[in-house]
């Protein structure tokens, strides 16, 4: 039996009498690459801001490998090794890549302490941020600031910085949300190339690419896990297909 | 920051954007025109001094941190009265009087950092403006202890380095503010290059971002509160001593109000800001209150209505924006 990445128990969340997440309970075998997919506010985003300690659950536990995490600061699973990226740009606007990316680099490294030596001088963090940018292919474009990027750019900054954290479990809420259809492939082969050690969960839209990129499917409706199952199990379910695929392949 | 083709290797770029440009130079000599050209106005050119650090000690958290502050001047004034206790009861020697001055504020914004890193946007303004204000009438409730409204009486400051007495005309004073100035602001500079300016600087970009990448906010600009209260309660310091007395203006909110204006000025967030900004409005100040006494604040207005409305990043970004501009042609 392969060992547990990440897991969440009995996991709740509501606001008032809406609930969000209910008893939500799933497992990340390391090295997956699950995708969590649902119709518009199934709470797939809640349950990533309830993971990375963004939200806070009423009730239910969260493991990272063996460690309860539950109660921890999000920097701190940040730290931990659980990253995640945003669905809407969440970025350094006025900061460029090679910048953005040495903050997440000198942050994890510990050195963001320091206000003496010039950052200049960390040269084993500055190149370790743009081996990143080089290997997400922004390294012609990591003097530019990040605002005056194209959009496609600043999807893949995301990831960027998410991997400066050099994170065991990666969460991408919909990496590819608003780049052309054409270019959301270009996206994923960058996911797709991302270490085999890495643990990935993405939330996605698009069907074609979550049963070519996925190994495993969640399917969350109405804040609980509606199914789980292979992408050849879940394009077979006929529950799925009536929930969510359905409601887009009418008539 | 802009688009540098030349520049391949990463860590030569980000050595280049902490490199001493020419017109920092041209700056710094400049400072020293006024002990030649204008010796009558070297006492105005001691208080732009004190101002100018008090301005670039707020833009450290507002500029680079995006902690807006409508309460500054408590460390201000903090550091003005602990300076004129410290020589009125202890000893006069300036140099030992700034360090006592900077304990005392680096303890009290230590203290407050505490609720300030707590809090965002309108309620940290609401917050910071309470505490400035609960400062202030600290001040002058202590009447026995500063002065109160009459302002502080019987401080008495020794010859800097037991050389030069504070003379009437003001060329210790100013030569002794330049200098505090000079280092601070070398050391500021410093500070915003290093890791720790980068974070800085991230907290201001995105706050949301922050956490996302392990990084500890709070603990950070708990930090670059303490350094900005020191480094005001310096300006504060330096004002009693070249003045030889401590009065409730420096501790105003009238005084925290008038740095956010300079540095809105000037430019926040790039290390001249503030000392462009403190120029422009001491030497308008003086001026404007020369032509007419009672209105001078209005003309100070018209100033700041127009760079915002026409340099969204003060004056040194519209000047920053123009040069690049050239350059690119």
């Amino acid at each position: 039996m392969t060992a547990i990445a990440l897991a969440t128990r009995r996991l709740n969340k509501s606001f008032g009498s809406l609930t969000v997440a209910r008893d939500i309970d799933i497992d990340l075998p390391v090295g997956a690459r699950y995708a969590l997919i649902g119709p518009n506010g199934a709470g797939k985003t809640t349950l990533i801001n309830l993971i990375t300690g963004m939200l806070a659950p009423n009730d239910g536990q969260i493991f990272l490998g063996n460690e309860d995490i539950t109660r921890l600061e999000p920097q701190d699973r940040v730290r931990r090794g659980l990253a995640r990226t945003f669905q809407i740009n969440t970025l350094f606007a006025g900061l460029n890549p090679l910048e953005a990316v040495t903050l997440a680099v000198a942050e994890r490294r510990g050195i963001t302490n320091q206000f003496w030596r010039n950052v200049a001088d960390h040269k084993e963090a500055i190149e370790e941020a743009y081996e990143i940018l080089a290997k997400l292919k922004l390294g012609d474009c990591c003097y530019q600031v990040t605002r005056e990027l194209p959009y496609g750019r600043q999807r893949l900054l995301e990831i960027a910085l998410a991997l400066a954290t050099k994170p065991k479990v990666l969460l991408l809420d919909e990496p590819a949300a608003g780049v052309p259809q054409e270019e959301s492939g270009d996206i994923f082969e960058v996911v797709a190339s991302l270490s085999d050690d890495l643990t990935l969960l993405f939330i996605e839209h698009d069907m074609h690419v979550v049963f070519r990129f996925a190994s495993h499917i969640i399917v969350l409706v109405g804040g609980a896990v509606f199914t789980e199952g292979s992408p050849a199990e879940i394009a077979a379910d006929p529950g799925v297909r009536e929930v969510y695929l359905g409601t887009r392949k009418h008539g | 920051m802009s688009t540098s083709p030349l520049a391949t290797n990463p860590q030569a770029y980000l050595q280049s954007a902490s490199r001493w440009r020419p017109v920092e130079i041209v700056f710094w000599l400049a400072t020293l025109l006024p002990f030649y050209l204008l010796p009558d106005y070297l006492s105005l050119a001691s208080q732009i001094a004190i101002t100018a650090l008090f301005a670039l000690s707020l833009d450290l958290i507002l500029g680079y941190g995006g902690i807006v502050s409508l309460g500054h001047a408590a460390f201000f004034g903090i550091g003005a009265y602990s300076a004129a206790i410290f020589s009125k009861f202890v000893m006069g020697e300036p140099l030992v009087g700034l360090a006592a001055a900077a304990a005392v504020t680096g303890i009290a914004g230590f203290a407050s950092s505490f609720i300030v890193a707590r809090f965002r946007h309108f309620t940290l303004i609401m917050l910071t403006l309470g505490l400035g204000l609960l400062a202030q009438e600290a001040a002058n409730r202590a009447h026995w202890l500063t002065g109160g409204s009459d302002g502080f009486q019987g401080a008495d400051i020794w010859p800097v380095l037991g050389l030069f007495h504070f003379d009437l005309y003001g060329y210790t004073a100013y030569g002794y503010s330049l200098a505090a100035l000079f280092v601070l602001f070398l050391a500021a500079r410093r500070m915003i290059s290093s890791p720790f300016g980068l974070a800085l600087r991230g907290i201001r970009e995105n706050w949301v971002r922050m956490p996302a990448i392990g990084a500890p906010s709070r603990a950070h600009i708990q930090k670059a509160y303490t350094i900005a209260a020191i480094m005001a309660g310096i300006a504060g310091a330096l004002l009693t001593q070249t003045t030889q007395t401590a009065a409730l203006e420096s501790i105003s909110f009238q005084r925290s109000a008038d740095v956010v204006v300079m540095l809105v000025l000037g430019g926040a967030g790039r290390l001249y800001g503030g000392l462009v900004g403190a120029v422009i409005f001491m030497i308008a100040r003086d001026q404007f209150s020369g032509i007419a006494p009672q209105y001078w604040y209005f003309w100070i207005g018209v100033l700041l209505v127009s760079v915002v409305t026409f340099l969204p990043n003060g004056i040194l970004g519209g000047l920053s924006a123009i040069a690049a501009r050239w350059r690119r042609k």
